[in-house]
């Protein structure tokens, strides 16, 4: 369904992570390579360590073994805000909204990375500060028409419902323009319609902008559906990668979800 | 009915970003402005100028400055006395050892040395929040107070760190009535809480408010920990500051360190919890309830005619404080501010029910 032409040259790679938390371990010797532009999913069961791949690649967790590689570059041991710089966002699996701020604001605030004015000069409401503010709130907009939430863009976000939240935290996300956006389960708990809202978002992002996209999800007729290409994991490993059309036929991969092994 | 904004249509961002987008706001405090810059110097009374307004600008001006650190970037602090201590000996020395220091910029340099002092306490919260940040600001309110009393050097020799209002004078002009102290306290105030506002309504204040709802989010939209929440300790700090030396020589005229002992820091925390936590009108709500509930309850039992004592009367004061602290942690997290913001919605529809 999506041409493979359209993806380019590798621009992150992981080689050979393994990370562990105290005895668990959450990854093991894991290789993978993220492509620009392409849209690569990562299934596997319950704490297969999908979400702990997510957090190695943008910095919020360090692997004991294992390196990361961003556009050819080594990166050694980054802060998430050094892989924000690089063009990573993300969105989480339990919602992160700023709960306390408006729809706006949240979005805002994923934009703080193309705001230069100090501290004096947004105190003064003065010069640059009042321009950027201005100028932000416009491209704000053109992202909260692009996601259908004008009408929730004053709410405070802690009385939208689950649905909207997560389409706020994904506004919040692509706010940053970024080059890689990593999704955690970004359809979890939502219903057929949402679902499909979610989805045609998610591949918008991806023709439009071009964003590469790594993507996990639970639910396979999405997965199939939209993917370029898809890795499994399972118990921390790397059981399957290929179209989807390869990673359906993988034996082992049949088996991790039939639950013969093990 | 009255307080609507039908009709007025925003038709460009910069007017829904105003600082106040709903038109009876904007009209509400410049006549607010207007009446405390021009008709309160005329009409107020010596002992309502020195006994409550400038202690009320002053203490606001200090709850602001913790609001900044505490209900904005949620880092909690109990060394706001501390940071206004720091203010008020810095700006004394700054005026007694600098031959022709200006009063104003004694106070911006009082205030940047609070700030500095503030990064020096303020660098434990990249490690520990909450509970555990309250203790080590707590170390700050100890150890200032004890180096404040200790070494005479900071108060110039006098005994028990005693310090005491220098000429306060502005471009030329001695200030030495109420209303003149006053209206530089009401000026200075006016300034920094404007400023205060348009902090908090710009990607420093939602960094802020960021790191206090979501660190790990904020980290991954790409906010640095460590600048965020020092820049947090080092205004809230400055406010305190400024806010100290104006306590200290415009409200006092003479203290000494006890001044801004732990009971002070908590007096500022108890304002912006009734206040209004993490907001800037808040502030100002807070300072005036407990400013005034004292005053008030003064009055009451003089009404009584002495048929209570005093004793009761500051018993029950405390009494009044406690049971609206655990009202407004319990049921209105958001304070005296959430209150008005609720009623101006209900006013909003009057006489409408929805
Ligand atoms: N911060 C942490 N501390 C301790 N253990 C952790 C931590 N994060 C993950 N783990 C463990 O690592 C393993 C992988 O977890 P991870 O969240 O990556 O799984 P997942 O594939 O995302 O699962 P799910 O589908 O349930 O979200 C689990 O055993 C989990 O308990
Ligand atoms: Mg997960």
């Amino acid at each position: 369904m999506n041409p493979q032409h359209k993806t380019g040259d590798v621009i992150l790679a992981a080689e050979n992570i393994s990370l562990s938390f105290g005895g668990v371990k959450a990854l093991t010797d894991i290789s993978l390579d993220v492509r620009e532009h392409e849209l690569l999913s990562i299934i596997g069961p319950n704490g297969a360590g999908k979400s702990s791949m997510l957090n190695v690649i943008n910095g919020v967790y360090h692997p004991q073994q294992g390196q990361v590689t961003w556009r050819g570059k080594p990166r050694g041991a980054i802060h998430p805000h050094e892989a924000a710089r690089m063009g990573i966002a993300r969105t989480f699996q339990n919602i992160a909204l700023f709960k306390g701020m408006s729809v706006l604001d949240n979005i805002m605030t994923g934009r703080n990375l193309k705001m230069h004015a100090n501290f004096l000069q947004q105190a003064l409401w003065w010069g640059r500060a009042q321009r950027e503010e201005m100028a932000q709130r416009e491209k704000v907009e053109q992202i909260i028409d692009f996601l259908e939430i004008q009408a929730i863009r004053k709410t405070p976000v802690g009385r939208l419902p689950y649905g909207l939240q997560k389409r706020v935290e994904l506004a919040r996300a692509i706010a940053a323009e970024p080059t890689l956006l990593l999704l955690d389960e970004p359809m979890a708990g939502m219903n057929v319609e949402e679902k499909q809202d979610m989805c045609r978002f998610i591949l918008d992002i991806n023709d439009a902008f071009g964003t590469t996209i790594v993507l996990i999800e639970h639910d396979m007729g999405v997965v199939m559906d939209i993917s370029d290409r898809v890795i499994v994991l399972d118990y921390g490993k790397k059981i399957g990668d290929g179209t989807p059309h390869d990673v359906r036929n993988n034996p082992d991969v049949i088996a991790a979800y039939l639950g013969t092994r093990h | 009915m009255f307080y609507r904004e039908a009709g007025q249509f925003k038709t460009s961002y910069a007017a829904d970003s105003a600082i106040l987008p709903i038109r009876q706001d904007r009209i509400f405090i410049i006549a607010l402005l207007l009446f405390a810059f021009v008709a309160v110097p005329g009409l107020a009374s010596d002992y309502l100028l020195s006994g409550i307004l400038i202690p009320f600008l002053v203490l606001s001006l200090a709850a602001l400055g913790l609001n900044l650190l505490t209900g904005y970037a949620g880092q909690l602090s109990l060394g706001s006395a501390a940071f206004m201590a720091v203010g008020a000996y810095a700006t004394y020395n700054f005026m007694l050892r600098v031959p022709g220091m200006p009063l104003l910029l004694a106070l911006v340099l009082g205030g940047l040395s609070a700030a500095l002092v503030g990064v020096l306490f303020g660098l434990p919260s990249l490690r520990i929040k909450g509970f555990y940040l309250a203790v080590a600001t707590l170390a700050a309110q100890f150890l200032v107070e004890w180096v404040f009393t200790k070494f005479p050097w900071f108060s110039n020799d006098s005994s028990s760190g005693v310090i005491s209002s220098p000429v306060l004078s502005v471009f030329g002009i001695t200030l030495d009535t109420p209303a003149e102290k006053y209206l530089l306290t009401l000026a200075i105030v006016a300034l920094m809480a404007l400023a205060a506002k348009n902090m908090v309504r710009s990607s420093l204040g939602r960094a802020w408010m960021a790191i206090r709802d979501m660190d790990v989010a904020a980290e991954v939209i790409g906010i640095r920990m460590l600048r965020t929440k020092l820049l947090a300790f080092a205004i809230s700090s400055f406010y305190c500051g400024v806010a100290g030396a104006l306590y200290a020589f415009v409200f006092l005229g003479t203290v000494d360190a006890q001044a801004f002992d732990l009971n002070r820091s908590f007096q500022i925390l108890f304002m912006i919890i009734i206040g209004g936590v993490g907001s800037i009108l808040g502030a100002f709500l807070g300072a005036a309830f407990i400013v005034l509930l004292p005053v008030l309850l003064n009055l009451a039992g003089q009404l009584l005619h002495g048929a209570v004592s005093s004793q009761f009367m500051s018993n029950l004061e405390m009494m009044i404080f406690g049971a609206l602290i655990i009202f407004f942690l319990a049921v209105e997290p958001l304070g005296l501010a959430r209150l008005w913001q609720i009623s101006k919605e209900k006013l909003r529809l009057w006489p409408f029910p929805h």
